[in-house]
């Protein structure tokens, strides 16, 4: 098949809606999604409390969130598949080879990235409002959920970053989900499988899909932190 | 909480003397302006009174026994304008006392009416003009109720209108039962506000005396030669 008839193809497929298209795409949404969520609610507060205060293992933890940042998702995939398996601390739950299982992988992949991008920006915020914070004798906890308050635009780049992560590892969700057709199959996962089978015109069509979720969830995030900052400065 | 004293207090970070042996005593009525050349220390002595800044040697006692954990407030010279309505930032002080939301709120809305900023009330804090946003921090802390309230150069910067303002606001603060120290290098902001001047120079008080003497007859070289514009600390390289 030549070039532009696969292209075609994968066209035809995006556009008539195709059910395998449909499906897969969906669950990506959803685990991944899931996964930023959760990763948004545990990362962010984690990077803030690296940020401001001084306690111990600070140091410790910031260093090993950014060191996890870069790991790969397969190391990631094979410890979470290690503590879910049979055999594992959490195998009696009965969560490997589904979905939920990939959004544990997922999380556990995002929240150093999305941790290590907060810890940063609040720490800037926290450098600039420290001595009045302590002047109106915030605590630490009131300290932290207001500069993750006043972070919040910034912050979305956080959750972007997780996002893009999330969606565009492979490693982890192949070994944790097992890419079971209609059951844990994504679009990563999908794409490198189809790819392998010679199904160019699906593996192209669910990349197309890919990155026009990522180019509209950047867009959409790029319009709020604009109009945030010409509304908040 | 009143006197509060200092006695022979230094501060001396990595072996540079920023106070130097500081004796000073604080009643509970009035404005008092600290003035000075650029590094005698004003605003660290400020820092000092907040607790912000724990001394190197000395000691500084409040009536009463230990520094009242909360009653003293500071308004720095550029305050903190967290990215949020003019409403949010004035009730933020009130975030640590435990008011509930609607009660920090209403609050909030008060003190804006007497700061003249209840109709930007929703507007973001940081499109306020400098004179503004020194206004809101003034009325942030204001809204805590504070008996000591510290001011770091609050009309730096500002025009003569703005100026006005924020030193309306001052008084109102002060009729309104609160201890103001400020540090200034407004001569005829001193005249105008204070009842009593702090000198100081190199880090150390030189003098402590009411406005008016302090401006008649200068008790040092120092003083004096300030008040006259000129600069005798500015050595020759």
């Amino acid at each position: 098949m030549s070039f532009t008839a696969t292209f075609a193809e994968a066209f035809a497929l995006i556009v008539s809606l195709d059910a395998r298209v449909a499906e897969i795409v969906l669950l990506s949404i959803q685990v991944s999604g899931t996964a930023v969520v959760l990763g948004t609610f545990i990362g962010l507060p984690l990077g803030a409390m690296l940020a401001i205060g001084r306690w111990p293992g600070q140091q410790v933890g910031t260093v090993l969130v950014n060191a996890l940042m870069g790991a790969p998702a397969v190391v990631i995939g094979v410890i979470v598949y290690l503590l879910l398996s049979r055999s594992g601390p959490f195998g009696h739950f009965g969560l490997l080879f589904s979905p939920t299982a990939m959004v544990i992988a997922q999380t556990v992949l995002v929240i150093p990235l999305m941790a290590a991008i907060a810890r940063q920006v609040v720490e800037d915020a926290w450098q600039r409002y420290a001595e009045e914070l302590r002047v109106m004798r915030f605590s630490w906890w009131h300290s932290l959920t207001t500069l993750l308050y006043d972070c919040r635009h910034s912050l979305l780049v956080a959750v972007l970053a997780g996002l893009g992560r999330a969606m565009s590892e492979v490693g982890a969700v192949m070994i944790v989900g097992g890419n079971i057709d209609g059951v844990t199959r994504v679009m990563t996962t999908a794409i490198a499988l189809e790819t392998s089978k010679g199904d160019l015109p699906l593996a192209i069509a669910l990349g197309l899909v890919l990155i026009s979720v990522i180019l509209i969830l950047n867009t959409i995030a790029h319009l709020m932190r604009a109009w945030a900052m010409k509304r908040y400065g | 909480m009143f006197p509060v004293t200092l006695s022979g207090v230094r501060f001396q970070p990595n072996g540079r003397t920023v106070l130097d042996g500081v004796d000073l005593e604080l009643h509970d009525e009035g404005i008092t302006l600290v003035m000075g050349p650029n590094g005698a220390g004003k605003s660290v002595l400020l820092r000092t009174l907040c607790g912000l800044i724990e001394p190197s040697a000395g000691s500084l006692k409040w009536a009463g026994g230990a520094r009242p954990e909360q009653g003293v407030m500071m308004v720095f010279q550029h305050p903190m304008m967290i990215r949020a309505s003019v409403l949010e930032n004035a009730s933020l002080g009130l975030k640590p006392l435990g008011v509930s939301g609607a009660e920090r709120r209403r609050r909030a809305a008060e003190i804006l009416e007497r700061v003249a900023l209840a109709d930007r009330a929703q507007e973001s804090a940081r499109h306020l003009s400098g004179g503004e946003q020194q206004r809101l921090a003034l009325a942030r802390a204001w809204l805590t109720r504070p008996r000591l309230l510290l001011l770091d150069e609050p009309t730096a910067a500002l025009d003569p209108s703005a100026t006005a303002e924020v030193e309306r606001i001052i008084r109102e603060i002060r009729t309104d039962g609160t201890r103001i120290v400020m540090t200034t290098h407004n001569l005829g902001q001193a005249t105008r506000l204070g009842d009593d001047v702090i000198f100081m120079s190199a880090g150390r008080v030189r003098e402590h005396t009411p406005v008016q003497r302090f401006f008649a007859r200068p008790a040092s070289e120092e003083a004096r030669l300030f008040i006259q514009g000129e600069l005798p600390w500015r050595m020759p390289l």
